[in-house]
């Protein structure tokens, strides 16, 4: 398995110009002229990212911006038109098993017959292999991960009896159980109970010390500051991309909504003013 | 599942069968003197058939069981995979194929009779129905539902329009062929019951084997192609199945009828259990034992058509189900509301009572003592608290009396708090107050409208959220704060 990796790996090397992916080696995520459309409609154009490792970084943008669409373009849900996506320099086809993902949660069937406990489990599925059964240290593996979301109580619990925010805090263990480098969130603070916002920041930062990258699409400026330390601002395009104390301002704020919306520009006032009190 | 959707599909698939059967009776009417066939069986043929003692009934039973054990293990994924209908789509494009088989059969110099050569031309058909809805749903905008309107349609009127002219064809033994539509177990011979017993077994076999993949599909696709499963694969593998199920169930249960065999044992089953590999297990008992009786029942009665009695059997169980299923069915549910509602009661009672013995004076600042457990309240004072009336009061408080948190003397219309019954008015009363708190407190609502909002919402409040509440407020104590308002 590695020897063929390997082997197609160096013929990536090969035929890349420069060696840019040997550069890119050390990078959880290496966007480089990223286009994404709908129905001939762009809806990511040109996007070029390269992200430090063990950062917590959050895709902020308004309705619309691609911030979902990024995501899954970078995972390989939906066709792209041109470009390259690198996670630790290679393609994600070749990284999958260091990749973990959160999808949004109305993205499922919540009225499924399947415990919380088997939820988590799938994000062993890939470890165990096809056609096998859940052996026990896999099922252990998905019940410390339902532990450290603080859920190990509901593992038995038919995930229609769970609120949203432990639904939320059921796919997050889920990606927990896949045991990755990489992380991909997409919305999990939306509608969620204070008990859960404070266990999915706990689990970032435990994450963080462990030296992994998690990239998470948020919605709530009022908190970037204090749950990211990078951020990509996006809206359709990069608008900027950096560590928060440099990118996240005002001015990078106005260009990435636009005029439209003025309460979110107070909110970033309101940050910048923290920031002088900081400095 | 909607519950509606299902139950409407069910209404129809009863009535279709139910129009077969009596369309048997009528052409029993007719033959009444040379055909005794649906004369009521003796205990004994009875006994014989169903415990298979002759050859012949009892490889097409056990054929028959086979594939209502397949369809029964496939139909929960295509029921959770929102894919029910589509195999309906499947079954009606398979008759093209039948019957062009059957042509190129006869063409070659056969009889055309031969099962597996007319099944691969409804494999042929399906896949080719099943291409073009993909079609249809990939390449415009209508509707999956619209996709599948016409797709059903235009196969089998093809399909009929093939079976007329096959009909007017010279070789006249043509005339099996519908036995396809409606189902015949009696043409079955035993290669026939081995070869769907074969299938069915590959059907099962696989769908056990990729059962966690299967799960991970109809869960969350998204997350599975992201792990770099072959969703589109799994997808197909899936359908084929469906397929294969489908196929081999053509000459027992009809085309017509056989997508209630697919969807009916997996509806039922979902009113038992919340558990997958449960509903995959209840659900294959179900499709095995209707297709048992059905094939039993039409070996005794070979007019009635078995797919009719199949799917009868079926939907009769579906309605045992979505009455009386453990998990979901709607004595269940009417049960679970009538044990809210009367726990409802119980704290409301147990409130009043409390607020009365406060209201007198006893428990000042709310501390206790267990002193209060002698204070009688007079259950006239109690009727003045809430809509009750002296009947409904009184079931109340006996079943309250039966769950041991209130004494009663009711000769004297007195009734005294327990220790316990004490100790829940207690709690249920600081809820009540601490919502009502935090409401004003927090969410801005006049004192005077705050009561009715706290009412309802004092019998859920979890443990977890109590205690938020008193961080919030800042009432650490367990003592009970004192009403916001003046208590009526």
């Amino acid at each position: 398995m590695t020897m063929s990796l390997s082997t197609v790996f160096s013929k990536d090397h090969a035929t890349d110009p420069g060696g840019a992916a040997n550069q890119h080696q050390k990078s959880p995520l290496f966007v480089h002229d990223l286009t994404v459309a709908y129905h001939r409609k762009p809806v990511l154009w040109d996007i070029d990212l390269e992200i430090p490792e063990g950062k917590l970084v959050g895709i902020i943008g308004p309705n619309g911006a691609g911030k979902s669409t990024l995501i899954k373009a970078v995972l390989g849900l939906i066709p792209t038109a041109s470009g390259r996506v690198l996670i630790y320099g290679k393609p994600y086809k070749q990284q999958r098993n260091i990749v973990g993902y959160v999808p949004q949660r109305e993205s499922v069937d919540w009225d499924f017959p399947v415990s919380a406990l088997d939820v988590v489990t799938m994000g062993r599925y890939d470890k165990i292999g096809w056609c096998k059964p859940v052996s026990q240290p896999h099922k252990l593996a998905a019940l410390q991960a339902l532990e450290r979301v603080g859920m190990a109580d509901y593992a038995k619990r038919q995930i229609s009896q769970l609120s949203g925010g432990q639904q939320q805090r059921v796919f997050l263990a889920r990606a927990l159980a896949q045991d990755a480098l990489v992380y991909f969130m997409d919305e999990p603070f939306v509608g969620v109970d204070a008990a859960t916002e404070k266990a999915i920041v706990e689990v970032l930062h435990e994450l963080r010390a462990n030296g992994k990258t998690c990239f998470v699409v948020h919605h709530d400026l009022q908190t970037v500051s204090d749950y990211f330390d990078w951020v990509i601002l996006l809206n359709m395009r990069v608008v900027n991309s950096g560590p928060v104390n440099e990118v996240f301002n005002k001015e990078n704020l106005e260009m990435t909504y636009g005029g439209r919306l003025t309460h979110l520009a107070e909110a970033a006032e309101a940050f910048t003013q923290k920031m002088d009190i900081k400095s | 599942m909607r519950p509606l959707k299902v139950f409407s599909l069910v209404l129809i698939a009863w009535i279709a069968a139910t129009n077969l059967i009596s369309d048997a009776w009528a052409a029993r009417q007719m033959h009444s003197i040379t055909d005794r066939s649906l004369q009521i069986p003796t205990v004994e043929q009875l006994t014989r058939v169903l415990t298979l003692q002759d050859y012949n009934t009892r490889v097409v039973t056990i054929g028959v069981t086979l594939l209502g054990l397949a369809a029964g293990v496939i139909a929960p994924f295509l029921l959770l995979r929102k894919r029910s209908l589509v195999s309906d789509t499947l079954s009606h494009g398979s008759l093209p194929g039948i019957c062009l088989a059957f042509v190129i059969m006869v063409a070659a110099g056969g009889s055309g009779k031969s099962l597996p050569g007319l099944l691969a031309g409804a494999v042929v058909t399906a896949l080719i129905s099943m291409g073009w809805l993909m079609l249809i749903s990939s390449w415009t905008r209508l509707k999956q539902d619209t996709a599948m309107g016409i797709v059903l349609s235009v196969t089998f009127g093809f399909g009929i329009a093939l079976l007329g002219i096959i009909q007017k064809m010279a070789t006249g033994s043509a005339a099996g062929l519908e036995t396809f539509v409606y189902g015949k177990t009696a043409s079955m011979i035993a290669s026939d019951a081995k070869m769907i017993a074969a299938v069915a077994a590959i059907v099962i076999v696989v769908t056990v084997l990729l059962f966690k993949e299967f799960t991970a599909l109809c869960f969350d696709q998204g997350f599975a192609r992201s792990q770099g499963w072959p969703v589109f694969l799994l997808d197909t593998l899936l359908m084929a199945l469906c397929i294969a199920a489908t196929v081999i169930g053509l000459q027992a249960v009809g085309l017509i009828l056989m997508v209630a065999f697919l969807i009916i044992p997996a509806a039922a089953a979902r009113f038992w259990t919340d558990n997958l590999r449960r509903l995959v297990i209840i659900s294959a008992l179900i499709g095995a034992f209707s297709g048992w009786l059905g094939a039993a029942v039409s070996a005794l009665m070979p007019r009635m058509p078995a797919g009719a009695v199949i799917v009868l059997i079926c939907g009769f169980i579906f309605m045992l189900s979505m009455f009386f299923g453990q998990t979901r069915g709607i004595m269940h549910r009417a049960l679970e509301h009538l044990r809210t509602v009367q726990k409802v009661a119980h704290q409301h009672l147990l409130r009043a009572m409390y607020e009365n013995l406060e209201g007198r004076g006893f428990m000042q600042d709310g501390s206790i003592s267990l002193d209060v457990l002698d204070e009688a309240v007079d259950i006239e004072d109690l009727l003045d608290k809430r809509s009750w009336t002296m009947q409904k009061l009184q079931n109340i408080i006996h079943r309250a009396v039966k769950k041991a948190s209130v004494r009663a003397l009711l000769s004297e219309g007195k009734i005294f708090f327990t220790k316990q019954g004490l100790e829940e008015g207690r709690r249920v009363v600081r809820n009540h107050r601490l919502w009502e708190m935090y409401l004003i407190a927090h969410a801005s609502v006049a004192a005077g409208q705050v009561d009715h909002e706290a009412d309802r919402i004092e019998h859920i409040l979890s443990s977890e959220l109590v205690e938020e509440l008193e961080d919030l407020l800042e009432k650490r104590s367990s003592r009970i704060p004192a009403s916001a308002h003046k208590i009526s």
